[in-house]
């Protein structure tokens, strides 16, 4: 997943390097927490949130076969 | 991204050296000059030109690996037809798990398309639209709104209100507006703001 979503983002940004994600996985839930560098932050938000609801329509798709929820955390 | 570093008695021959090896014209590559040489005297202190010659991506190649990796680490993999006309890339997607990739009502396939016109423009000076379909998703999406504003429209004349249709992306708001162009009892517009803009049909 985090590969996935690594794929997705890193076309999308100036500064590929400084993408990191972490993972934290709790007893329901696995949470991903997305960061960006500071300059890119719009880059993967986008207006209205319109970028971060497209990752998230994609990433929440491929996890959807996963016995856990998914959750994507954007900075 | 295919590359190859190349030497030669002068830049010139480096250069023709790399487009020889990687088979392809200098219109199409980027070159990275590493150590411009130098010619010596009398064959004394000569060095070589070293340069780094890359094949440059076109937008459509762009759109086709990011689509490919991403479904790919979806756990669809995918085979792509592309046709581009003008700057119109459309890319039909092939694969055994086509519902993920397409989604509840599209919205999968929509979120992908439009991560993937950002990635192709981000590169680009040029703004190429991208369109994915799948299995003829977009075609049989376009007939089931059509017979939705249909029915709608009959819906908004019989209550004589307003119809507010869920909100959709402006591709398939025009199919919309397009199919209830003609039609004298009722008239179309959109309200609500991107990506949560919606059409209204309106009995006239």
């Amino acid at each position: 997943m985090q590969a996935l979503i690594e794929t997705i983002v890193t076309p999308l940004v100036d500064h590929p390097s400084d993408i990191e994600i972490d993972v934290k996985e709790e007893d329901e839930k696995i949470v991903y927490h997305l960061s960006v560098h500071p300059d890119d932050v719009g880059k993967v938000i986008g207006k209205n949130g319109r970028i971060a609801k497209a990752i998230r329509t994609v990433v929440y798709a491929a996890g959807s076969d996963s016995e856990k929820r998914i959750y994507l955390d954007i900075m | 991204m295919k590359q190859i570093t190349a030497t030669g008695t002068t830049m010139d021959e480096a250069v023709q050296s790399a487009l020889e090896q990687l088979q392809t014209s200098k219109d199409k590559v980027d070159v990275h000059v590493i150590d411009e040489g130098k010619k010596g005297f009398l064959g004394f202190g000569s060095k070589p030109a070293i340069v780094k010659v890359s094949i440059r991506k076109t937008p459509v190649q762009d759109a086709e690996s990011y689509i490919s990796e991403v479904a790919a680490q979806m756990g669809a993999p995918v085979e792509i037809k592309t046709d581009v006309r003008d700057r119109d890339i459309t890319m039909e997607l092939v694969s055994d798990k086509v519902a993920m990739l397409i989604g509840k009502r599209g919205q999968t396939l929509n979120s992908l398309q439009y991560l993937a016109q950002l990635a192709v423009n981000r590169e680009s000076d040029q703004f190429y639209t991208v369109m994915i379909d799948a299995e003829g998703y977009r075609e049989r999406r376009k007939e089931t709104l059509q017979n939705l504003a249909e029915r709608l429209a009959e819906k908004a004349i019989r209550t004589g209100k307003d119809v507010r249709i869920e909100p959709m992306p402006s591709y398939e708001r025009k199919i919309i507006h397009a199919a209830l162009q003609n039609h004298k009892q009722v008239e179309t517009l959109s309200d609500g703001k991107e990506p949560r803009r919606f059409v209204v049909i309106r009995p006239s």
